[in-house]
């Protein structure tokens, strides 16, 4: 039995930001369900009274003083922007048509 | 005299702080490797010998200036993978999405090997953002196999382990997720080494899966990774899961297990790791090394981690979910490929036909899983269940140390397999990293030592040694041990077999 559909995986695409192409939704659909059938092995031995890890370090929060530091300038933190504008990164527009 | 580019860094670095070698001659001489051999290999995306001359020069003035080296490794040269960020120097992390991208910061690894003197010959080929195990899923092309170059060297720092098999470099920077520093190792016939998690700083570490990804050295032989080690490691208050201790004395412990006394260690053979699956002359190599290891007095014991047979699958759920969290930062807005930005599309349009331009098959696959098993509704019967099997797999580590001072497995189930023999078939892929996942889940210390040469293909296999976290010690006292026995077992180094390029 199938585990994803191809409905599925298009909506994932979307969900993710991906415009992916018809002929990849044909292929990622028989890929990504082998891979989540094999995954899904994992249900086998995860019973209730095991707790989830989510590291492997015990993490604890890290604090600093707040001092001002030096950081990257203007120019630095624009230099691999795709476009630029007076100083500040040039996005395309926010709304598309349909909002 | 040994060729410059054969010999070990430790060899070179007493030569060059001895005044015996000028770094730029050995500098000069990688760099005339590289241009020599490396259009077979492909193990460079980008060489910086304007750079890397640079660093060697400052080593000789200060060597004839009689001031003391900055660190062991002065003047040695380096191939770094290209996941870390370099200032002023391309990192693209073999993905269209960076490509030409000049990052305005230095990762803290290269910090540290910059002061280090460490000399930087360029960035090395890898799986787009670190995702394979082959190095094809590189957009630039994969690198191949110095042994037999159609085949793999291994993923996702093939580019790294190539280098140092085709003499482009003595040392290499690698960084391993699930296995990219340790199994391209035991495919090239090099030495890998996963540090414990949280050892060495993640900053400006392109992130991938963040409790996973963990830079560590590769090198020609156990004590060069060791010097390397310790150069690189240590607390950084810039990567908050940076583990604020001493790093373990690993170059004491590489010099300890060249002494080839293991009268007292405990080594455990993991049992779950040979068997069905595993090449015949692979599970050889491993019998003989175990064997070898007993000779040199240790204790063997088998070891049972029934749990390990589940790490596969967990990772492939842990991994894409932290990876498509992490790479929602490539957004097409402030660094990166954009396309279709024509003034009619919206920023979402924009972002969405960029990344479907930018990132390659793996890369969209994993985003795809990750953005399925983070989803209501499926989050408890994936990421839930994945997160429980990762307690399961730290609770088989911490009985086996109870018994055990080290744990071995053969790094990979086969030897280097073809290019293109894997690559329509994901599942197959993810196989080569069976025997790795388990010490990244965990967060523990592994490395992977050649144990010769598979007798049914001649291709070079891997022992991988785990230990403890914050152990890192044992593996590389049991490795050097090991080594040096191997060596005089066979009168040669495994690399001195390796065919002329």
């Amino acid at each position: 039995m199938s585990t994803i559909s191809r409905d599925e995986v298009a909506h994932l695409a979307k969900l993710a930001r991906l415009a992916v192409t018809e002929e990849e939704l044909d292929l990622f659909a028989g890929q990504l369900d082998v891979i989540l059938d094999a995954v899904a092995k994992v249900s086998e031995v995860a019973t209730d009274d095991v707790p989830p890890t989510s590291h492997a370090v015990p993490l604890t929060n890290v604090f600093r003083e707040d001092e001002v530091r030096p950081g990257l300038t203007q120019d630095e933190a624009l230099s691999g922007a795709p476009a630029a504008e007076d100083g500040r990164f040039r996005v395309p527009r926010i709304l598309g048509e349909e909002q | 005299m040994t060729e410059v580019t054969r010999m070990t860094a430790a060899e070179l670095a007493a030569k060059i702080h001895a005044g015996e070698l000028s770094a730029v001659e050995v500098t000069q001489a990688h760099l005339d490797r590289i241009a020599k051999v490396d259009d077979q290999v492909r193990a460079f995306l980008h060489v910086d010998a304007e750079g890397a001359l640079e660093t060697a020069r400052k080593v000789d003035e200060d060597i004839a200036a009689g001031r003391p080296p900055a660190s062991p490794l002065a003047g040695v040269p380096l191939a770094l993978k290209d996941v870390l960020t370099t200032k002023g120097v391309p990192t693209t992390c073999g993905s269209k999405t960076l490509e030409g991208w000049i990052p305005p910061y230095d990762s803290t690894v290269r910090r540290k090997l910059r002061e280090a003197d460490v000399v930087v010959l360029g960035k090395t080929n890898m799986d787009e953002f670190a995702m394979g195990s082959s190095t094809e899923n590189s957009a630039f092309g994969p690198t191949h196999n110095p042994w037999d170059t159609t085949r793999v060297p291994g993923g996702s720092g093939g580019g790294s382990a190539a280098s140092l098999a085709a003499f482009e470099a003595p040392l290499a920077i690698g960084t391993d997720t699930g296995g990219s520093i340790r199994q391209p190792a035991a495919v090239t016939g090099t030495v890998g080494v996963k540090p414990t998690y949280g050892s060495v700083s993640r900053y400006g570490l392109v992130a991938f899966s963040s409790s996973l990804d963990q830079a560590g050295p590769c090198a020609r032989t156990v004590l060069d990774a060791a010097l390397l080690h310790e150069i690189i490691a240590g607390h950084d208050p810039l990567d908050s899961t940076s583990i604020d201790a001493p790093v373990p004395p690993v170059v004491a412990a590489a010099k300890q297990g060249l002494d080839g006394d293991l009268s007292g260690v405990r080594v455990g053979v993991v049992k779950e790791f040979q068997g069905e699956g595993y090449q015949p002359g692979v599970l050889r190599s491993f019998e003989a090394a175990v064997q070898q290891l007993r000779d040199l007095g240790a204790e063997i014991v088998e070891v049972s981690c029934p749990h390990f047979v589940y790490a596969l699958p967990a990772y492939y759920l842990i991994n894409p979910s932290e990876c498509s969290s992490n790479l929602a930062r490539f957004d097409a807005m402030r660094y990166g490929l954009r396309v279709g930005d024509d003034g009619t599309r919206s920023a979402e349009e924009v972002m969405a036909l960029s990344r479907e331009a930018g990132f390659g098959a793996e890369v969209k696959r994993r985003i795809m899983i990750g953005t399925y098993a983070l989803s209501a509704g499926y989050y408890d019967a994936y990421y839930g269940s994945a997160q429980k099997v990762r307690t399961l797999i730290i609770r088989d580590f911490e009985s086996a140390y109870e018994k055990v001072d080290v744990l071995v497995s053969p790094t990979t189930p086969t030897t280097a397999f073809k290019l293109g023999e894997r690559v329509d078939d994901p599942m197959a892929m993810y196989r080569a990293d069976l025997c790795t996942i388990p010490a990244n889940l965990a967060g523990n210390a592994a490395l992977s030592v050649p144990s010769g040469l598979s007798d049914d293909d001649g291709l070079p296999v891997g022992l991988q040694v785990m230990a403890p976290a914050l152990a890192d010690d044992r593996m590389y006292r049991v490795a050097a041990a090991y080594e040096k026995a191997r060596d005089a077992a066979t009168g040669r180094g495994v690399l001195d077999q390796i065919p002329e390029l």
